[in-house]
């Protein structure tokens, strides 16, 4: 089996799971928009958001969210331990990262595609006004994230206390996926959208994601086996 | 070079984590068409032993050979040639009998897929609930899927873990008899059980696993109970 | 090794001993004063922070991919080290930025991204100590990722920053303050050093025990 067919195969495997249950993205939401919530509290002023804050609240959302969601697919794995029966397939190591990445990444797609217009509504933040870079720099960030993401959250499922450690291992790893997102998206939002500077830290975003799936590919093998 | 292999040795194989001696120079050897037994307390080692033989983890010292290579040298191809059913079964509950067994089958690259699925659904008499979600079924049922998906790519070496675990009387004969004919198709088989009477006329030797060492349980007269009951008085 | 060791430790001492004098015979700095002179173990903490960072993910990625032990005790130490300069770093910039500038705390690249490596070489120590069995790969992974990311960071915070230009902006040196930098530079560097060795001999005795630990017990 070729290397893309594997990855397909799994991520296949994994949606059709979700599908059965929908339990992740349902959480996944549920607590996206109590995160919101929070924010707003935090962050609206006499009715109006702070200044640049809309943006912060998106990709923070989308940060969360996604934590909560790599979590939970990778227990789902542990439980029945089937993630060593990946592991034990004739299938190449790296062919099942990936899969494993496309699937995290089409959770947090969807998480998006709910997050994006509820912050725009809630918080009147214009983020479809350039909407090829708005998606350029989402597609960007959340490629980032879920890479470094599936990757640690793979490493730690057989650890004790991986519930506390993903977190700790995974926001410091992707703070410059939360800079470029943030700022990038509030270059778009300002009066005067600044479609330069927007594009500055989408190219920022898109170095950062080749080196970061690059090294998770080498490391997923290594990383994993013992 | 074909992956395929006869003989799985283990020569001098120990294991550590940190201060923790899992397994102390176990050598041993199994051949085509025979089933080994290994026995022992929990905690002596077993799963670690079968761990190593599935290569999920490497061993600290010794080596272990499938016919004439390594884990190393067989790399990806060898993977495909074992089959392993572990104590946590290895099936998704959300799927299917029948989706679990295709995925598994596309994965292992095998042909003919919708053939093989319905032959092991027919074996695993799960036939007529092929299209109900595995987290419904019975722990019985459960593990005769499980057994059919390790066995889906022909595997010449099977290692089960605890596989008699739970079963009813009629799950348990239909295992055995499963196992002798794989036994007869010339695969060879490590076996970890508490059961010992489900594997009385089916094993070919057993092993007495004690704080990581492996000693043969010796032939002699008697049920595999009562020797093994001698074996750790002795 | 063995014989380097203790001339390394008396070159150590001897660096840090004059240094206050070279300090104290640095000439003032423009606008701030007396409170400018923390700089001379301020920036080479942090250099030595970043150093042992890079050390640490050569070591991780020596150890992931060629299974070295020693190169994990390395990686180790290194890790501890990083979060040790980090902590001064991260002290005495704060103590600095208060009085020469009023603030505690800037978002500048430099502080920042010392901020974020302590936080990622914390989490390895702290993956190391409760991550169960298996946590050496998974830690060289992370050290490996956290040394990868010390560009992205600075190039992220830069970016950011000078989008919103500030005051606050180390001064070049001036000559006469370069001899008590580089004095300053070295004798880290042989700080560095020595504690490095210390740690890695610790980890090395530690092994050693595992295995005579592990044979007595046949």
């Amino acid at each position: 089996m070729s290397f893309f067919s594997t990855a397909l195969l799994v991520v296949r495997k994994d949606l059709l799971v979700e599908s059965r249950s929908r339990e992740v993205v349902y959480t996944a939401l549920l607590f996206a928009m109590s995160c919101m919530l929070v924010f707003a509290f935090g962050l609206v002023k006499e009715g109006q958001v702070v200044t640049d804050a809309a943006a912060a609240i998106l990709w923070i959302t989308i940060a969360f969210a996604g934590t909560l969601a790599l979590g939970r697919v990778f227990d789902r794995e542990r439980q029945n331990e089937t993630l060593r029966a990946l592991l034990l397939a004739p299938a190449s190591r790296a062919s099942i990262y990936v899969g494993k990445f496309l699937g995290v990444f089409a959770l947090l797609v969807m998480v998006e595609l709910v997050v994006v217009p509820l912050v725009a509504l809630m918080f009147g933040a214009r983020l479809f006004r350039h909407p090829w870079l708005m998606i350029g720099l989402l597609a960007a960030g959340s490629i980032g994230y879920a890479a470094v993401g599936t990757l640690f959250a793979a490493m730690l499922a057989r650890s004790r206390s991986r519930g506390a450690l993903l977190p700790v291992l995974l926001y410091p790893i992707t703070v410059p996926v939360i800079i470029g997102g943030v700022r990038g998206t509030a270059a778009l939002l300002g009066p005067e959208a600044d479609l330069a500077v927007a594009r500055a830290w989408l190219m920022m975003l898109v170095s950062f994601d080749a080196v970061f799936v690059t090294l998770s590919l080498w490391t997923f093998e290594p990383a994993m086996t013992d | 070079m074909t992956a395929d292999f006869d003989t799985l040795t283990f020569a001098g194989v120990s294991r550590y984590f940190g201060r923790r001696r899992a397994l102390n120079g176990v050598s041993f050897s199994v051949r085509a068409g025979e089933v080994v037994a290994l026995l022992g307390a929990n905690g002596s080692g077993k799963s670690t032993l079968l761990s190593i033989a599935a290569t999920l983890l490497a061993p600290s010292a010794g080596e272990v050979r499938y016919g004439a290579g390594t884990a190393g040298e067989g790399g990806a191809a060898l993977r495909g040639r074992i089959g392993m059913l572990g104590h946590d079964l290895y099936i998704y509950p959300e799927l299917t009998a029948a989706e679990n067994l295709e995925f598994f089958a596309r994965l292992y690259g095998l042909d003919r897929v919708q053939a093989r699925v319905e032959e092991a659904l027919d074996l695993a008499a799960l036939s007529d609930r092929a299209h109900d979600p595995a987290g419904s079924f019975s722990r019985g049922m459960r593990q005769r899927l499980a057994l059919e998906r390790a066995l889906l790519h022909r595997p010449r070496l099977l290692l089960l873990d605890e596989p008699f675990t739970g079963l009813d009387d009629v799950s348990s004969i239909a295992l055995r008899e499963r196992l002798a004919r794989e036994r007869q198709r010339g695969a060879m088989a490590l076996v970890t059980t508490h059961e010992l009477e489900a594997i009385e006329d089916l094993v070919d030797g057993a092993y007495v696993l004690t704080k990581g060492r492996a000693h043969p349980l010796p032939a002699g007269t008697g049920s595999l109970r009562d020797r093994y009951r001698r074996q750790l008085q002795a | 090794m063995q014989r380097t060791f203790p001339l390394l430790v008396l070159m150590c001492i001897a660096l840090f001993g004059y240094a206050p004098f070279l300090i104290a015979g640095a000439p003032y700095e423009s606008t701030m004063g007396l409170v400018q002179k923390i700089f001379y173990f301020h920036v080479p903490s942090a250099i030595a922070m970043f150093l042992s960072a890079f050390v640490c993910g050569i070591a991780s990625a020596i150890f992931l991919f060629q299974r070295k032990p020693g190169a994990d005790r390395v990686a180790v130490s290194a890790a501890e080290l990083t979060v040790l300069l980090g902590l001064i770093v991260l002290v005495t910039g704060p103590l600095w930025a208060r009085k020469a500038w009023g603030v505690w705390w800037q978002w500048d690249a430099r502080l920042t991204s010392s901020l974020v490596m302590w936080l990622v070489f914390q989490a390895y120590l702290l993956l190391r100590r409760f991550g169960g069995p298996g946590s050496d790969k998974l830690s060289a992974a992370v050290a490996l990722f956290g040394a990868a990311l010390v560009p992205f960071v600075y190039w992220s915070v830069n970016m950011w920053r000078t989008l919103h230009p500030t005051t606050n902006v180390v001064p070049s040196l001036p000559p006469p303050m370069m001899g008590p930098f580089l004095w300053c530079m070295v004798a880290f560097l042989a700080l560095y050093g020595v504690l490095l060795a210390v740690r890695v001999a610790l980890e090395e005795r530690r092994a050693r025990l595992d295995t005579l630990y592990l044979a007595l017990e046949d």
